[in-house]
C-alpha cells in the first residue's frame, strides 16, 4: 500500500470532521439553530455565542452546524443521483454501441452546452425552490462527466476476454453490464463522484445564497450568508464564518478526490 | 480550413435541434399552465380571459405543435413577450448581452494573461517553493465560493476602504464625464465583477497549463533542442510553449459556458445591468419567455465559443484540419 500524501490527509480529516459535526449537530452545540433572542442580535463571537449572533439573535454556530447537515446531504444526493444516471446512460452507451451510442453522446454534448447554472435556475423557476428539488436537478444536471467516463470504460472493458467468457455461458446483456462490466469501470468514477461532492456543495450554496435553494428559516451554509449582504461592515462573522466553511469542506472534498485519484493512477511518478 | 468550418457548421445543426428541444422541455414541465401564473397576479382575470391569454400563448394547442409554432418563432428571433413589462424578448436580451459578452471577454483575456505565465512557472520550476505555493493557491481558487468572495471584495475595497463603487456598471454622473473620467469610471466599476468572474477560471487554466507545460517539457524533441545547445529560454518559450499552449484554446472554450452561467452570481451581487441580473430577474418573477429566451441564448453563446475554439485550434494546429476529425 502507498502512502497518500500530507495534502489528501488533510482532505481526509476536513471531510471526516465536517461530516461528524453533520451527524452529531445536536450534541455539539446546546443552542436551537432556530431560536430567536432579539434581544442579543448581532452579537459579535464570545464565550457563549463563539460565532456570535445574527440579526435575529439566533446563534451562529449551531446554525453552522446544523448548516454543515443540510449542505452535506445536498451534495451527497445530488452527487448519488448524477451517478446513477451517469452510470446508467454511459454504460448503456458503451456497452450497446452504435445508433444508441450516438444518440446518447449527441444528448451529453448538448446537456454540455447549457450553462449549467442557467439549467438549474430555469428549472427551479418552474418547479420552484425545496430542499428535494434542488438535489434532484442539481444531480439531472451534472451527470454528463460520469457517463463519459464510465462509457471510456466500457468501450475498452466490453472487448477483454473475461466479458466474452461471461457471454459464452449465456449472461444476459443486464448481467454483463451489471455484474462484470460496472464493477471493473467504476474506480474513476467514485473519484470524480468525490469532487462531485465539491461541486454540488458549491452549487447548493451559489442557490441558497440567491435565495432559490434551502429556503430559510432552515440553515444552510448559502442561506446564512444571504443576509452577509445587508451586514457587510456591520457584523463581519456572519460573511466570514460561513464561507470560510464552505471553502475549507469543498478543498477537503477535491483535495480528498485528487488523492484518490493520483493513489489509483497506475502511471503515476514516484 | 473552409471546408473545416463548414463541417463544424453542419455539425451544429443537431445541436441546436437539441437545445431547442431541452429549452421547451424544461419550461413545460411545469405543472400547470404558465399564463396561470400570470392569470394569478391579477386576481380579477376571468375564465374567459384566462383562455384568450392562453390563445395567445398557444397554450391550447397539443405540446407537439406549441413546440413546433415557438421553433418557427424562434427562427425569425421573434422570442415573445416579458410578462412583466410586455415588451419584446429579444429586445431585452439584446440590450443586456454586450454588458455580459464585454465582462466575459475581459476575464478571459485577464485569465490567459495571468494563468498562462504561472502555469509555466510552475512546470519550469516544478518542486519549488514557487510550485508547491501556485499549487495551493489553485486549489484554493476551485474550492473558493464565488459570490463569498465577491462579497469580500465588496466589503473590503467598497465598504471598509471605500475605493471602488459596489454597484452597477457607471456613476450617475456618468454623462458629464469626458472620455478619460468615462474609462475611468467603467473601470473602477468593473474591476471587482472582472477580477471574481476570472478567479476561478484562474485557478483551472493554470492548472492545466502546468500539466500541458510538464507532459511538453518530456518530449523527445525538447530533449533534442537541449541537446543541440540551445539556450534554455528558447527551448521553452519557442519550442515548448508553442505545443503546449494548443489544448489551453480548447479548455478556454470550453470554459465559457461557467463562465456564462457565473455571471448571474456576480451580476447579481454587483447590481450589473447584463444577462446574467436579467435571468436571476426573471427567474424571481416566474417571467417564463424571458427565461426561456436566455436559457437558448446562454446555450447557443456556449456553442459560438466553442467553435471559435474549434476553428482557432485548427488553426494554429495543422493536423486537425487535415485528419478532419
Amino acid at each position: 500500500m502507498r502512502k497518500f500524501n500530507r495534502l489528501t490527509v488533510f482532505g481526509f480529516v476536513v471531510v471526516a470532521v465536517m461530516a461528524c459535526a453533520a451527524l452529531f449537530a445536536p450534541f455539539i452545540t446546546k443552542h436551537d439553530p432556530g431560536a430567536i433572542d432579539l434581544q442579543n442580535g448581532l452579537m459579535p463571537p464570545s464565550a457563549g455565542h463563539i460565532m456570535g449572533t445574527d440579526s435575529l439573535g439566533r446563534d451562529l454556530f449551531s446554525r453552522m452546524v446544523f448548516g454543515a447537515r443540510i449542505s452535506l446531504s445536498v451534495g451527497f444526493v445530488a452527487v448519488g443521483i448524477s451517478v446513477v444516471a451517469g452510470v446508467i446512460f454511459g454504460s448503456v452507451a458503451g456497452y450497446y454501441g452504435g445508433w444508441i451510442d450516438s444518440i446518447i453522446s449527441r444528448f451529453i454534448d448538448i446537456m454540455l452546452c447549457f450553462p449549467a447554472f442557467f439549467l438549474i435556475l430555469a428549472t427551479i423557476a418552474v418547479l420552484g425552490p425545496s430542499i428535494w428539488n434542488i438535489m434532484i436537478i442539481i444531480g439531472l444536471t451534472s451527470w454528463m462527466g460520469v457517463a463519459r467516463l464510465i462509457r471510456a470504460e466500457i468501450l475498452s472493458l466490453k472487448e477483454r476476454e473475461f466479458v466474452e467468457a461471461a457471454r459464452a455461458i449465456g449472461a444476459s446483456d443486464f448481467r454483463i453490464i451489471t455484474r462484470h462490466l460496472i464493477p471493473n469501470g467504476i474506480g474513476p468514477v467514485l473519484v470524480s463522484a468525490t469532487l462531485g461532492v465539491a461541486g454540488a456543495i458549491l452549487t447548493e450554496s451559489g442557490l441558497s445564497f440567491l435565495g432559490l435553494g434551502v429556503q430559510p428559516p432552515v440553515p444552510s451554509w448559502g442561506n446564512i450568508l444571504t443576509e452577509a449582504k445587508s451586514t457587510l461592515g456591520i457584523a463581519w462573522w456572519i460573511t466570514v464564518f460561513p464561507g470560510l466553511a464552505i471553502l475549507i469542506t469543498v478543498l477537503g472534498y477535491n483535495l480528498l478526490g485528487e488523492g484518490l485519484r493520483e493513489h489509483f493512477n497506475p502511471h503515476r511518478k514516484q | 480550413m473552409v471546408n473545416f468550418i463548414i463541417r463544424r457548421l453542419m455539425g451544429m445543426v443537431p445541436v441546436l435541434i437539441g437545445i431547442t428541444l431541452i429549452t421547451f422541455f424544461v419550461i413545460h414541465l411545469s405543472p400547470g399552465k404558465p399564463t396561470r401564473l400570470q392569470a394569478e397576479m391579477s386576481p380579477k382575470i376571468s375564465l374567459e380571459a384566462r383562455e384568450k391569454l392562453d390563445k395567445l400563448y398557444g397554450l391550447d394547442k397539443p405540446v407537439h405543435v406549441q413546440y413546433w409554432e415557438w421553433v418557427k418563432r424562434l427562427s425569425v428571433m421573434d422570442l415573445g413577450k416579458s410578462f412583466v413589462d410586455e415588451r419584446p424578448v429579444s429586445e431585452k436580451i439584446g440590450e443586456r448581452i454586450p454588458i455580459t459578452i464585454a465582462i466575459n471577454v475581459l476575464s478571459l483575456i485577464l485569465i490567459f494573461l495571468v494563468a498562462v505565465p504561472i502555469g509555466i512557472t510552475s512546470a519550469v520550476r516544478e518542486g519549488s517553493a514557487y510550485d508547491r505555493i501556485s499549487t495551493v493557491f489553485v486549489f484554493i481558487g476551485f474550492a473558493m465560493p464565488t459570490f463569498w468572495l465577491a462579497l469580500l471584495l465588496m466589503s473590503l475595497f467598497g465598504v471598509n476602504l471605500g475605493w471602488l463603487p459596489i454597484s452597477g456598471i457607471k456613476s450617475i454622473d456618468f454623462e458629464d464625464y469626458n472620455l478619460l473620467e468615462k474609462l475611468l469610471d467603467l473601470i473602477r466599476h468593473l474591476a471587482l465583477p472582472v477580477f471574481v468572474s476570472a478567479f476561478v477560471g484562474l485557478a483551472g487554466i493554470s492548472r492545466y497549463m502546468r500539466t500541458s507545460m510538464l507532459e511538453i517539457l518530456n518530449k523527445d524533441f525538447v530533449r533534442t533542442a537541449r541537446a543541440k545547445g540551445l539556450p534554455e529560454k528558447q527551448v521553452i518559450y519557442k519550442h515548448a510553449l508553442r505545443n503546449a499552449l494548443l489544448p489551453i484554446v480548447t479548455i478556454i472554450g470550453l470554459s465559457v459556458p461557467g463562465l456564462i452561467g457565473g455571471s448571474v452570481i456576480f451580476e447579481s451581487i454587483y447590481a450589473i445591468p447584463g444577462m446574467g441580473k436579467l435571468f436571476y430577474d426573471s427567474v424571481m418573477a416566474r417571467d417564463y419567455p424571458v427565461i426561456m429566451g436566455v436559457l437558448f441564448i446562454g446555450a447557443v453563446l456556449t456553442l459560438i465559443g466553442n467553435l471559435i475554439a474549434d476553428v482557432m485550434y485548427a488553426y494554429v494546429d495543422p493536423r486537425i484540419r487535415v485528419s478532419g476529425r
